[in-house]
């Protein structure tokens, strides 16, 4: 209710170009592959706008980026992204080593750091040395390597989850054992799984469906078992050694 | 010398309202209450009245309960859905049902939906909104079947078919498109979950079950969880600790007996012959 000291106050109106479209992304690296993945629903306030917009992109054969946030900037900076991608293969004949596409990814948010894209990004796919790795920014291009991540809406639900069952943070390993460094690829894809769904079912925003890209590196033996698992579709794009592979689920709809 | 009260007054206390008032100017945020930021509708049919809510009630864009019960007893022939803040429709519901039991007893009658409705709407409307309550109130009494909705401010409104609470304009579409007069109850049903699925999958402060409630001259049938379109998914992984895999800094056991007297009652031992 506005009483008598707020309205002697001069009041501003300014245009908000902003807007927050919710949904979450994640990302894990395993130890020769990673999988990086989104729900697929993009809503404002209460509504819902669409039930699938993509919120997660194949660079190149070892690249995939997922934005989260304001949708019309997301969409627009893979945009120019994947621009810049392509002059460096017109220069070079060859895709944009991972780190090198971190680092662009950097200097490309910096440069607008006074008029953001309003997005959190976060990098996975296949270094050069053919390890798994995991580039998480934020929106005016701070980032780091790490082993997992998530974004969006429900962060604050999926990363704790994340520090438990990947990092085994809070869990004391059983007498004269340790905790694995590295999860293989099921055990990966069940937890981003439970993740979605269980964020789903907490957060009002996410929900709708499951897009998550799985990017093996060069002689991975996961690969047969990949290509037998039905509703998981081959995205690779050249002839490259990495192969990127696109599984989709449904998830709760209300 | 002034001797201190004990004496509490009724009603609502407002001694920290200045305090408040002025934290939240220095930018305190003031704590958010649980909303049932919902869908509630209400239709009229041949022979009574179909109440519907969904059942997610959320504290900001977090799900609070995921099956909470929105439609509330006010007497045996009225109901009332409740959207907004949690804890004021849960309360005034209460308390209005609790002074319509007071009135049929001292009328000896059983009292009407338009008593409850003023009852309700003169109580929102002294407390200016502050009470968060959107309320749609429905039942059947010795002039027919009755529907209501009231807003927060205390407003009024009496239709055949209503819907209220964030999902309330993907529910009314439901019923702008399907709604006819003199439906028979089974027709009525549909429609009423039809509406409130239409909420719980558009809108996203609602979600979870429909909730409904068939009120005739005769009898009232509530039908709690009448649908269930969003039962939770099997999970990938079991997710069950190893026993120690929490770590501890300090370990104490402490007896719980610290002193045992064992006093023989009775003389003879026991024959165990």
């Amino acid at each position: 209710m506005p009483d008598m000291n707020s309205l002697a106050h001069p009041q501003q109106h300014q245009f908000n170009p902003y807007t927050e479209n919710g949904g979450t992304i994640l990302a894990i690296a395993g130890e020769d592959f990673t999988v990086i993945a989104g729900d697929t629903r993009q809503s404002e306030g209460y509504s819902i706008q669409t039930r699938y917009a993509p919120k997660v992109f194949r660079l190149t054969d070892k690249a995939v980026l997922a934005v989260n946030g304001f949708a019309a900037d997301g969409n627009m900076f893979v945009k120019k992204v994947r621009q810049r991608l392509e002059w460096y293969r017109h220069a070079h004949a060859k895709d944009m080593p991972l780190r090198a596409i971190a680092r662009l990814i950097q200097t490309m948010l910096y440069a607008r750091r006074f008029f953001p894209f309003y997005v959190y990004n976060i990098l996975g796919g296949i270094e050069e040395d053919g390890s798994g790795a995991v580039y998480s920014f934020d929106p005016v291009g701070s980032y780091e390597r790490e082993a997992c991540r998530a974004a969006g809406a429900a962060q604050s639900l999926v990363q704790p989850f994340l520090d438990n069952q990947i990092y085994f943070k809070n869990q004391t390993p059983a007498q004269d054992t340790s905790h694995p460094v590295h999860l293989p690829l099921h055990s990966v894809l069940a937890l981003v799984i439970d993740s979605f769904t269980g964020a789903t079912e907490r957060h009002i925003e996410v929900g709708d469906g499951l897009e998550m890209y799985v990017v093996l590196a060069r002689g991975n033996p996961a690969l047969q078992s990949l290509q037998d698992l039905p509703g998981a579709e081959e995205v690779t794009g050249t002839q490259a050694e990495e192969r990127v592979f696109v599984i989709r689920r449904d998830l709760k709809k209300d | 010398m002034a001797t201190s009260s004990v004496y509490t007054p009724a009603g609502f206390n407002f001694s920290n309202q200045i305090r408040n008032t002025f934290l939240q100017e220095r930018g305190v945020p003031l704590p958010k209450a649980t909303s049932t930021g919902t869908t509630i509708v209400g239709c009229l049919f041949k022979d009574g009245v179909v109440l519907g809510a969904d059942t997610r009630a959320t504290e900001g864009d977090i799900v609070a309960d995921k099956n909470c019960e929105k439609i509330h007893y006010i007497t045996d022939s009225i109901r009332c859905c409740g959207a907004g803040t949690a804890a004021d429709t849960e309360f005034t519901t209460a308390l209005i049902s609790s002074n319509m039991e007071l009135h049929g007893l001292s009328t000896g009658r059983k009292p009407q939906v338009v008593t409850a409705m003023t009852m309700l709407k003169q109580m929102l409307f002294r407390y200016q909104g502050h009470v968060g309550a959107a309320l749609v109130l429905g039942g059947v009494d010795a002039t027919g079947p009755q529907l209501f909705t009231i807003h927060p401010h205390g407003s009024t409104d009496k239709l055949p078919y209503v819907t209220m609470g964030s999902g309330s304009l993907a529910a009314m579409a439901v019923f702008e498109s399907g709604w006819q007069p003199n439906m028979t109850r089974d027709d009525a049903l549909n429609l009423v979950k039809a509406a409130v699925a239409a909420g719980i999958f558009n809108d996203l402060g609602s979600g979870s079950n429909i909730d409904a409630c068939i009120i005739t001259a005769t009898h009232t049938e509530m039908l709690r969880n009448v649908e269930t379109p969003n039962e939770r998914v099997q999970k990938e992984r079991r997710y069950v600790f190893r026993r120690g895999t929490t770590a501890w800094k300090t370990e104490s056991v402490r007896k719980l007996i610290v002193n045992e007297e064992t006093t023989i009652i009775g003389g003879d031992a026991m024959d165990t012959s």
